[in-house]
C-alpha cells in the first residue's frame, strides 16, 4: 500500500471553501422551505372512518388536490368494533382553515363514495417537541462538550489536549450542518429520527478525530522537536488508510440499507438513511481536513503571540 | 516484551460461545407445551418494536371532570407525567400530543395486535390514573394528612425487616412536619394510605414518626413494589383522565406494513457487506473481526430484548437502530485500527507473534479514547432525556430539573443502544478479537504472515 503524502494544512482552505459554498447554497435553499414534521411544528390531525379497501396512494393524491401544505397519511383500526380509519396529519399551526377541512371532507366523500367516508375525529395539536426540549438539548450539548473537553484535555495533555478538543468540537458543527442541508436539498422531512442521525454523525466524527489525535500524541513522543504543522500532517497521513477503510465500510453498510429499502419501496427510511450517508462522509472529511489543521492554526497563532 | 501465549483451544471456545450467544439472542430458546409458548431465552422476535416499525395503539384521553378549569400548564404537566410513566415501562417510543382547546391528550405507543401477553386496554387505563398517594387520619379519606409531590419527595422499592416487599417513602420538609405532628396525635390509632380511591394499608401508629420516612409493606412481589414506587415518582396527574374505549385504535406502522421484514433483510445484507469487506482486506484478522462483530451485535440484541424471560423488552425504534449502527461502526473501526497496526508491524519486519502482540498494544489507546468519548455522549443523552429517577437521570437531575421534565424517549433509546453497543465492543472488539487471533495464530497450518497482513516471504 502506498504512503499518503497530502499537505492537509494547505488543503484546509480549499475544504473550508467547499463547505462554505455548500452552506451558502443550503441557506438559500432553506428560504424555499424546510420540511418540519408534526412533532416539531404542531398541526392538525383529522381522521375519517371508512369501509372496504383504499390505497394510501389514492388518499394522498386526493388530499393533495385540496391541501397545499405538507401532510402524512396513516391507517388504523379501532380496537373495539373493527372500524377502519385513516388519519391525515397536516403540518403547521395554521395548516387548515375550517373551510379547507370542509372541502377536504367533501372531496374525500366524492372520490371514495363506495367507502362510506365519515369524519371520525379532528384535533389541532401542539408540537410534541416543545421549547423545553430544545433548551434541554442545548444543555445536554454543553454538558457533553465540557465532559469531552475535560476527558480529551486530560488524556492528551502532553500535546495540549484542551485546544485539540475545542477544534474537534468546531469540526462537528460542519457535520451537523451537512446533515441538515442534506435534508434541505433532498426536500426530506425533519423529524425526531433526524436528531438520532445528527447524534450518530457526531459520535462517529468525534471518534475519527480522536484516532487522529492519538497518532499525533504517539508521534510527538517519537519526534519531540518536530514543528506542529508537520507533526499533524505526518500523523494524519499515517491514519488516512484506516480512516478510508472505516468510512467506506460504514458508508457501504448505510448505502445497502438505502438500496434495499428503495427496492422494497420503503421510502420512509429516506429521511433517516440519506442524511446519515452524507453525514458519515462529512465526518470523515472534517476529521482529516478540518479538526487537525484548525488546531495547527491555533497552535501556530499561540506560538507567535508568545 | 512478549505477553503470555494463549492456548490453541481458546479460539474455538470463544467462537462457539459467540455463536451460541448469537443463536439464542436472535432466535430465542422456547418450548411449546401444547399451544402455550414457554420462553426460556428471548429472541429478536420478542423485542418490542416501535410504532414506526410494527404499529401501535392510539388512545384519546380527556379529563373526567369537565367542569374544572383546565389550564395549558395542567395539560403540559399531564403530558410530562404520561411520558414518564411510559419510559418507566420501557416504552421509549411514544407520541403524546396535547390539544389544549378540546382538553384532549392523544397518546400513541407501540403494540402489535398479535402480542397476547400485553393488555392494551388495561395499559391505557393505567396511564390515565391520577396516581395520587395520600396519607389520611384513621380510615377517613376526608381527613388528609399529606398528599402528592408537595409532601412526598421520592419512593423506592425494597424489603421490610421480615423480608417482605415494601416501598420506602421519603417526605419533603413540609411532609415531614405534617406527618410527625399527625402521628404524635394518633399514637395507638391508625393511619391510612390511599392510592387514588383505593386504601392500600392502614397500619397502627406506635410512636410519633419524626424521621420524614415511612414505608408501605405487604407488597405482592418485587415487581409490584417497583411499579408502585415508579408510579409515585412519576407524579400525580392534576386530574384523572379517562379514555373513550370506542376511540382506542390500532395504528398501522408509520413506516409501512412491510417495514420490519425489509429492515431485517437490509440489516443482514449490510452486515454481510461489512464482514466481506473486512475479510477481503484483512484476511484472517478480518474473519476474526467478523466473529467479534457478530458477538457485539448479539450482545446488543440480547440487552434490548431483555434476553431472560423475566426481563422487560426495550422498545426498539429507528433512533435505537441508529445507536446500533453507530456502535457497529465503532466496532468496525476498532478492528480496522488493530488490523492496520498489525500490518504496520509486519512492515517493520516483525514476526507473526510480535506483529499481533504490538499491533494490539499500540492500537489500544486510540480505541479506548474513542470509545470512552462515545460512552460520555451516550451517558449524557440517557441522563438528559430519560426519567429523572433512572440511574443516569439522578446524576444529572440537579441540572436538568431546571428545565422541566421533558423526556424524549427516542433520544433516550439512542443513548441506551449506543452505550450497550460500545460496552460490547470493548468486550468483543478488544478482548475477544485479541484472544481469538492470538490463539488461531498458533495453529501450524495458519502460520503464514500473509493471512495477517504481512508479506508471504516475510
Amino acid at each position: 500500500m502506498r504512503e499518503f503524502k497530502i499537505d492537509f494544512n494547505k488543503a484546509f482552505k480549499w475544504v473550508v471553501l467547499v463547505y462554505a459554498v455548500i452552506f451558502i447554497a443550503g441557506t438559500v435553499f432553506s428560504f424555499f422551505g424546510v420540511n418540519l414534521d408534526i412533532n416539531f411544528s404542531g398541526g392538525t390531525k383529522i381522521s375519517y372512518s371508512y369501509t372496504g379497501d383504499i390505497a394510501d396512494k389514492d388518499i394522498e393524491d386526493t388530499v393533495k388536490t385540496v391541501i397545499k401544505s405538507p401532510f402524512t397519511v396513516s391507517k388504523s383500526t379501532a380496537l373495539a368494533g373493527n372500524t377502519q380509519t385513516f388519519e391525515i396529519a397536516l403540518v403547521g399551526k395554521d395548516a387548515v382553515s375550517a373551510e379547507d377541512q370542509k372541502n377536504l371532507s367533501g372531496e374525500l366523500e366524492k372520490k371514495f363514495k363506495d367507502n362510506k367516508i365519515v369524519l371520525y375525529n379532528s384535533n389541532s395539536v401542539s408540537p410534541t417537541v416543545a421549547g423545553s426540549f430544545f433548551l434541554k438539548a442545548l444543555v445536554a450539548v454543553v454538558i457533553t462538550s465540557i465532559l469531552v473537553v475535560i476527558y480529551v484535555g486530560f488524556r492528551f495533555r502532553k500535546i495540549g489536549g484542551v485546544s485539540a478538543a475545542l477544534t474537534a468540537l468546531c469540526a462537528l458543527v460542519f457535520d451537523v450542518l451537512i446533515a441538515f442541508f442534506t435534508c434541505v436539498f433532498f426536500g426530506l422531512q425533519i423529524d425526531l429520527n433526524f436528531m438520532a442521525v445528527v447524534l450518530t454523525i457526531l459520535g462517529y466524527s468525534l471518534n475519527d478525530t480522536i484516532v487522529i489525535y492519538d497518532r499525533v500524541r504517539e508521534n510527538r513522543k517519537l519526534n519531540p522537536d518536530m514543528e506542529i504543522g508537520d507533526l499533524v500532517n505526518m500523523s494524519v497521513n499515517k491514519v488516512m488508510i484506516r480512516n478510508i477503510v472505516t468510512t467506506v465500510t460504514t458508508f457501504l453498510a448505510v448505502a445497502t440499507i438505502i438500496v434495499v429499502s428503495e427496492i422494497y419501496g420503503l421510502t420512509t427510511l429516506r429521511t433517516f438513511a440519506i442524511p446519515m450517508a452524507f453525514g458519515l462522509v462529512s465526518g470523515a472529511v472534517t476529521s482529516l481536513f478540518v479538526s487537525g489543521p484548525l488546531w495547527v492554526i491555533w497552535k501556530r497563532y499561540k506560538a507567535k503571540k508568545a | 516484551m512478549r505477553t503470555k501465549p494463549i492456548g490453541k483451544p481458546v479460539f474455538f471456545i470463544v467462537f462457539i460461545l459467540i455463536l451460541a450467544l448469537a443463536f439464542t439472542a436472535f432466535f430465542g430458546v422456547e418450548n411449546y407445551k401444547g399451544d402455550t409458548r414457554e420462553i426460556y431465552l428471548k429472541g429478536a422476535k420478542d423485542i418490542r418494536w416501535g410504532i414506526d416499525i410494527r404499529g401501535g395503539v392510539e388512545a384519546v384521553f380527556s379529563p373526567d371532570k369537565q367542569d374544572v378549569e383546565i389550564t395549558a400548564e395542567d395539560m403540559d404537566a399531564a403530558k410530562a407525567i404520561i411520558e414518564t410513566r411510559m419510559v418507566n415501562k420501557n416504552i421509549t417510543d411514544y407520541e403524546v400530543y396535547t390539544d389544549a382547546n378540546n382538553h384532549q391528550i392523544i397518546v400513541r405507543f407501540p403494540w402489535a395486535a398479535e402480542e397476547s401477553n400485553f393488555d392494551a386496554a388495561a395499559a391505557v387505563q393505567e396511564l390515565g390514573e391520577t396516581a395520587l398517594l395520600t396519607f389520611c387520619r384513621e380510615q377517613d379519606k376526608e381527613q388528609v394528612i399529606l398528599s402528592g409531590a408537595a409532601d412526598i419527595k421520592s419512593a423506592e422499592p425494597g424489603m421490610d425487616e421480615n423480608g417482605g416487599y415494601a416501598v420506602y417513602l421519603n417526605f419533603t420538609d413540609a411532609g415531614k412536619s405534617k406527618f410527625s405532628k399527625a402521628t404524635a396525635e394518633l399514637v395507638g390509632k391508625t393511619v391510612s394510605i390511599w392510592m387514588d380511591d383505593v386504601m392500600i394499608q392502614a397500619p397502627t401508629v406506635n410512636t410519633a414518626i419524626t424521621t420524614g420516612e415511612a414505608y408501605i409493606t405487604g407488597m405482592e412481589s418485587a415487581d409490584a413494589a417497583k411499579a408502585l414506587a415508579d408510579k409515585i415518582n412519576a407524579g400525580a396527574l392534576p386530574f384523572a383522565l379517562t379514555v373513550d374505549d370506542s376511540k382506542l385504535q390500532v395504528i398501522s406502522p408509520t413506516l409501512g406494513s412491510d417495514a420490519l421484514r425489509v429492515m431485517v433483510i437490509a440489516g443482514s445484507i449490510a452486515f454481510g457487506v461489512v464482514c466481506l469487506l473486512m475479510i477481503l482486506r484483512y484476511r484472517l484478522n478480518g474473519f476474526v473481526a467478523a466473529i467479534a462483530l457478530l458477538g457485539q451485535l448479539a450482545g446488543s440484541i440480547a440487552c434490548i430484548s431483555g434476553y431472560f424471560s423475566s426481563a422487560e423488552s426495550f422498545t426498539l425504534t429507528i433512533p435505537g437502530i441508529a445507536g446500533i449502527i453507530l456502535s457497529i461502526g465503532v466496532g468496525v473501526d476498532c478492528n480496522v485500527i488493530a488490523a492496520e497496526r498489525i500490518r504496520d508491524e509486519f512492515k517493520k519486519g516483525k514476526t507473526i507473534d510480535g506483529a499481533i502482540d504490538s499491533g494490539f498494544k499500540n492500537s489500544l489507546s486510540a480505541i479506548v479514547d474513542g470509545n470512552v468519548t462515545i460512552v460520555i455522549v451516550s451517558i449524557v443523552l440517557m441522563g438528559a432525556f430519560g426519567t429523572p429517577d433512572s440511574l443516569f437521570g439522578k446524576i444529572f437531575s440537579p441540572l436538568m430539573s431546571l428545565f422541566g421534565t421533558s423526556i424524549t424517549g427516542t433520544i433516550y433509546s439512542f443513548g441506551y443502544t449506543l452505550l450497550i453497543g460500545v460496552i460490547f465492543n470493548l468486550i468483543m472488539g478488544v478482548l475477544a478479537s485479541k484472544w481469538m487471533l492470538k490463539s488461531v495464530s498458533r495453529l501450524k497450518f495458519l502460520r503464514k504472515p500473509w493471512l495477517y497482513g504481512g508479506n508471504n516471504n516475510a
